[in-house]
């Protein structure tokens, strides 16, 4: 626990003084493993604990990032930065779990893939958000009196959010609710007959991944001032899953090593060679067929730690 | 151009892209039937069938004999990734082996990028089938119609292959329970390896006869591969017959959707295959979900 917690600030104070010693390529970086971390463990929550195994988790990203360039156009500020983006995906969540939780297993992945394509298929087409360009020149708001435009300001901003998520979802995962989640993922009908009402439950969860999602999608939009249909892709759905797999499923640290390890294999290989996207298949395939339990799963093994 | 060779024009374009889906969607279904898995490098088997055709037709100029070629190639490769891969995951999760698939799309599009290029190469149809003919006023390239007549065929040998065959009995045995058939005596490991071969085979030829229509890109198999997914949920997973229906409709509604309403197109296929999914989970075809 104090271990945890040590470890935790330990990060933490090392992202904080990162920008000092390093140039700005590698902390645009340093933001892009933030906000992917931010989504891939949203997606753990739902995965790794829950059990279901979503294709089209990239739906909240892309409407929380596509809701903030729409609003911060608007009316620069905390509400259209962080609050709409949230709710947005948030509700939408609730609407499409509330039709996915009823079927499970490929079914599931089915449904919840044919969600998120609806969503790009639309953007992808409609010119009033910017048809297959999306929009462009989002600007950063100010927050607190801190300019968020200047990189001082935008780097605090995404550690403290970086940091209130992981908290949020290591509060929920130890939390009751979060055994729940536990249960239903190791045996649903079991769950059901000793009383839970096991569909309330995964909406539940569905929901917080969903509006998390949304707030990672926001913050994307607002690092690069533009989101386009691609967040919406299934392969954007797909990356998070390999994060998540690369870092460990189930462990919520380890979405956020896998979101390093994917950016940086990411970024490394294609400063040596074109052929990074062969080299990251590869090493996805090693690692689901020598080491399914990722990152933190090797390190566990090894160094004997545990949960 | 007038209303009905408009029409007719569209329908046909519609059944070859239907015929397509249909050899696309049969390995994904009869894959996912038997080994239950889902197979996300389908579409990637298509796309090396192209270019395996390419390459096939570039060194011999003959492009019957890389329509024969391509399926062995990709039998060969389907073989090995369920021999050395595949194998070792049956035990695990189901979601193991979405995943492992996933990550052999990343690695076999840029294998193809490498090796020819990420441009779009145009594969020429056979001279047999180079020209055009009017059929009701409506000008069609002839290579269309051949792609329609080779795909009815193909599925009436698969019928007959899968109905009225030893072979074919043992692979519908597999996809109505594979633990029992493998207690029957029938050696349910080597079947695997086939159905899967036979499936990427499929895939394979779908890429060489797909090539003189929409030519070879690297995405050619990622884009390809949620439709397909999507005839075998809508047709109903395992069923052979549901993947012909589910391909001739999804064919027609693609392509007249495009030429119709462009911007609702896409977005109704996928509203269209989310109320399947609810409302008749185990697809116009399937057996119902036990």
């Amino acid at each position: 626990m104090i271990r945890h917690a040590l470890a935790f600030l330990a990060i933490a104070l090392a992202v904080a003084v990162f920008p000092a010693f390093f140039g700005n390529y590698p902390v645009k970086l340093l933001h892009e493993v933030l906000i992917w971390g931010i989504f891939a463990m949203s997606l753990d929550l739902l995965m790794g604990y829950a059990g279901m195994v979503s294709f089209g988790h990239s739906a909240f990203f892309g409407i929380g990032g596509y809701v903030a360039a729409l609003a911060l156009k608007v009316y620069p500020g905390v509400l259209s930065a962080l609050v709409l983006p949230a709710l947005a995906a948030g509700l939408a969540a609730l609407v499409i779990g509330f039709f996915s939780i009823r079927v499970s297993g490929v079914y599931f992945i089915i449904l919840t893939l044919a969600f998120s394509q609806m969503f790009y298929a639309y953007t992808f087409q409609v010119a009033w958000l910017g048809a297959e360009d999306g929009i462009f020149g989002v600007p950063r708001t100010s927050l607190f009196g801190v300019d968020l435009a200047r990189p001082a300001g935008f780097h605090v901003y995404l550690l403290v959010l970086a940091a209130l998520a992981a908290l949020t979802l290591w509060r929920i995962v130890r939390s009751p609710f979060g055994h729940v989640l536990r249960g239903i993922h190791e045996n649903e009908a079991r769950m059901e007959a000793v009383g839970y009402p096991v569909n309330r439950y995964k909406l539940l969860a569905f929901v917080i991944a969903g509006t998390i999602a949304g707030v990672a999608g926001s913050l994307y939009t607002q690092l690069n001032g533009s989101i386009a249909p691609d967040a919406f892709l299934w392969t954007t759905s797909g990356e998070a899953l390999l994060m998540v797999i690369i870092g460990g499923t189930g462990t919520l640290g380890g979405a956020m090593l896998g979101s390093a390890a994917f950016i940086l294999l990411q970024s490394l290989v294609s400063t040596y060679t074109e052929r990074w996207m062969a080299i990251l298949g590869l090493t996805f395939v090693l690692l689901v067929l020598f080491a399914p339990g990722g990152i933190v799963g090797a390190l566990r093994g090894r160094v004997g730690l545990r949960a | 151009m007038s209303f009905v060779p408009d029409l007719f024009g569209q329908a046909l374009n519609g059944l070859a892209y239907g015929v397509l889906l249909f050899l696309l969607s049969v390995g994904l279904t009869l894959v996912f039937g038997m080994l239950d898995v889902v197979n996300l490098a389908h579409g990637s088997f298509y796309m090396l069938g192209a270019y395996s055709g390419l390459a096939l037709i570039a060194a011999t100029g003959n492009f019957w004999l890389a329509l024969v070629a391509a399926p062995v190639v990709l039998a060969l490769i389907g073989a090995l990734i369920e021999r050395s891969c595949l194998r070792p995951l049956y035990h695990r999760s189901p979601l193991d082996q979405v995943l492992l698939t996933f990550g052999f799309i990343y690695l076999f599009e840029d294998l193809v990028k490498w090796i020819w290029g990420g441009r779009i190469r145009s594969i020429p149809a056979p001279d047999l089938f180079s020209g055009s003919v009017t059929l009701f006023g409506a000008t069609v390239p002839s290579y269309r119609l051949f792609v329609i007549g080779f795909g009815l065929a193909m599925a009436v040998a698969l019928w007959f292959l899968i109905e009225r065959t030893r072979l074919g009995a043992i692979v519908r045995a597999g996809v109505f329970d594979a633990e029992m058939t493998a207690g029957l005596g029938i050696n349910i490991d080597r079947a695997f390896t086939g159905v899967f071969a036979f499936g990427a085979a499929l895939a394979g030829l779908s890429g060489v006869i797909a090539g003189p229509i929409q030519s070879a890109y690297p995405a050619m198999g990622a884009s390809i591969l949620i439709p397909a997914l999507i005839v075998v949920v809508v047709g109903g997973l395992g069923s052979l017959k549901g993947s012909l229906a589910g391909s001739l409709v999804i064919g027609q509604a693609e392509t007249f959707g495009k030429a119709w309403f462009p911007e609702a197109a896409m977005l109704i296929i996928y509203v269209v295959t989310a109320l399947v999914v609810l409302l008749r989970p185990q697809g116009l075809f399937g057996r119902p979900l036990k």
